[in-house]
Formats: structure tokens, C-alpha cells, sequence
């Protein structure tokens, strides 16, 4: 999900970067708040990073014969809201702008919005909405994780569509060609990611469950 | 069987059986990243990046590198998340306890 540097017109690079600015400081606000009300889940803040790091270094190959990658950003989503994982995923694509040349400054802004913005936006509505349903906290976080991966995907391949809009079939068309390499890529890739944070929040109702229960994912009572 | 084992055996799964199908070599699992720059080519082909990557890894082998490092600094601090987590010592994780203390805090 990756717009390479200097591949979005300026004026997109632009109005990306202000749409994600605002989601960015709020979050680093959020943090602050955070570490100095609950500074016992400073580590878990940390770990939460680590496992964006992670994810998103692994380049899987999928069945449509290429390879992606997932976003990682379900996990903090769940923990500790969007905003605060907007700094979080914004930290990884910088790590990846400067050092590994994928994604770049220009277009720093749009993969924001997609990987750290829209992703755990999504992430986030899905684990409220499924857990308020009345499902248990496996079955919210693996569709909260999964799709707010694919939904990480379809954001980059509409934000590419607006920029380069098909000679023939404007908007719509590019649409439907950039979600071909994208969105289809990532539908086996989003179940690993979706597994992979139930994995994760399995082991930290295990061996966490303080934590857990100062974010209120578990109610005192349930923990 | 644990339910943790089976979801890390399905992620292994899913990964490589795009490997099993695509067998015959028919596919060449390039990144998504750069078909999306090929079409973009192929849609607008005058189009001109107006700025490149101030600083590019040399070589595949130190890209390679690099991505290793970034999953290696990643794991190893979920790795001691956990690590520390889990050894508490069991005297101060009887189940309710600990909560029930925290609550009654507040």
C-alpha cells in the first residue's frame, strides 16, 4: 500500500498531508494523556508499536501471484484507539520512507491516511460495534484487524485512482484496475492479519489482564 | 490442540500455498507496491515522479537487510513484552486478586 515517492501530484501530496495532520497530533495528544494517566500500559503502548514494525515488514506472497503486505494496526486499534495508532503507524512509515525507500516523504501524508488513518478507524467501529453485538472479543478482533487491512488497501487504491484516473474509464475505471492489484492481493493476507491479533490478544488475556482491564477491554467483573 | 497453534498454523498456511499454486512458475510474486507503479506508468505515461527517495539502500541484499531489522526489532520487543508478562511470579496472578485490588483504588 505504498504510493512510492514523488507518484502523487503535488497538490494531492499536499491536501493528503493536511487531511492527515490534524488525526496525527491528536493521537500524539492522546499518548500524552495517556502515559501519564495509565503509566502502566506504557510497555503494552510500546509492544503495540512493535507489532505495526513487524507486520508490515512481511512481504507474503498472496494468491494472485504478488506480495504484500498487512498493516499490523488492528492490534492498538483495539487497545487504544485510532488516533493514538495514527502516531503509531506514522512512526513505521517514516522508519520504511527513510531507510527502506518505500513509501516517501512526498507521499507520507496519503499512506498516513490509508495505513494509519482509515485502517484503525474501521478497525476500531468494527471491534465496538461486534463486541456491543454481543460476540466475544476473538470474533471482534479478528474482523476488526482483518478488514481494517483490506480496508487500508482500498483507501490506497482509490487515493492512486483519483490521482491517475483512467483515459477511458476516468475514476471508476482506474478504480477498478488499482483495487485488482490491491485489494484482491490482500484478502488471503488480511485472514493471516486477522489471525495473527487474535493470537496476540489471546496472550495478553492470559498474561496481561491488568492492562487489558485499565483499557476497559476487560470488564473487571469478566477479568 | 491450542487454538493459538492452529491460527499460527493457518497464517503458515495461507502463505504458502499461493507458493503451491502458483508452482509452475507462472507467477513472479514481484510487490504489489510496484505493479501499482507499472499501471501508473501504463495509464499516464508521461508521468514524472517530481521527486525521488533522498536516500535508496544500494542493494537488494541491504534492503533485505533492513526490512529483516525492522522485523526483528519489532518481534524482540513483543518477545520481552510477553517474556516480562509471563513471569510474573504466580503468587501475584491468582485471577481475580489483582483486579479486585485495582478496583478497590479507585
Amino acid at each position: 500500500m505504498h504510493i512510492m515517492e514523488g507518484y502523487l501530484p503535488a497538490s494531492h501530496a499536499i491536501a493528503w498531508g493536511a487531511v492527515s495532520a490534524p488525526f496525527v497530533l491528536y493521537g500524539a495528544h492522546r499518548i500524552t494523556k495517556l502515559v501519564r494517566e495509565k503509566p502502566e500500559v506504557k510497555l503494552l503502548l510500546g509492544a503495540s508499536g512493535a507489532f505495526v514494525f513487524v507486520l508490515s515488514a512481511l512481504k507474503i506472497p498472496s494468491v494472485t501471484g504478488s506480495c504484500s503486505h498487512p498493516t499490523g494496526t488492528g492490534l492498538s486499534s483495539v487497545l487504544f484507539g485510532p488516533t493514538v495508532t495514527a502516531v503509531l503507524g506514522t512512526i513505521v512509515l517514516l522508519f520504511q520512507a527513510l531507510l527502506l525507500a518505500h513509501g516517501g516523504i512526498t507521499t507520507l501524508g496519503a499512506n498516513v491516511f490509508s495505513m494509519a488513518i482509515v485502517g484503525p478507524f474501521v478497525a476500531y467501529f468494527l471491534y465496538r460495534s461486534i463486541t456491543k453485538a454481543g460476540f466475544g472479543l476473538s470474533i471482534a478482533v479478528f474482523f476488526a484487524a482483518c478488514l481494517g487491512d483490506i480496508a487500508t488497501y482500498v483507501t490506497t487504491a482509490l487515493q492512486l485512482s483519483i490521482a491517475f484516473p483512467d483515459p477511458v474509464g476516468g475514476v471508476g475505471g482506474a478504480a477498478v484496475k488499482f483495487l485488482g492489484i490491491f485489494a484482491f492481493t490482500q484478502i488471503p493476507l488480511a485472514i493471516s492479519e486477522g489471525l495473527l491479533t487474535v493470537v496476540v490478544v489471546n496472550l495478553l488475556q492470559k498474561y496481561s489482564r491488568k492492562e487489558l482491564s485499565l483499557l476497559n477491554i476487560l470488564s473487571p467483573k469478566a477479568a | 490442540m491450542n487454538k493459538n497453534v492452529v491460527m499460527i498454523l493457518a497464517v503458515v498456511a495461507l502463505a504458502i500455498l499461493p507458493l503451491v499454486l502458483h508452482h509452475g512458475g507462472d507467477a513472479e510474486f514481484s510487490g504489489a507496491d510496484g505493479q501499482a507503479e507499472e499501471l501508473i506508468t501504463e495509464i499516464q505515461p508521461d508521468y514524472e515522479p517530481w521527486f525521488t527517495a533522498i536516500w535508496e539502500p544500494p542493494s537488494g541484499e541491504i534492503e533485505s537487510l533492513l526490512f529483516a531489522l525492522q522485523a526483528a526489532l519489532g518481534a524482540g520487543l513483543v518477545g520481552f513484552y510477553f517474556g516480562r508478562r509471563s513471569a510474573t511470579p504466580k503468587n501475584q496472578e491468582p485471577d481475580a486478586h489483582p483486579l479486585a485490588a485495582k478496583h478497590a483504588q479507585h
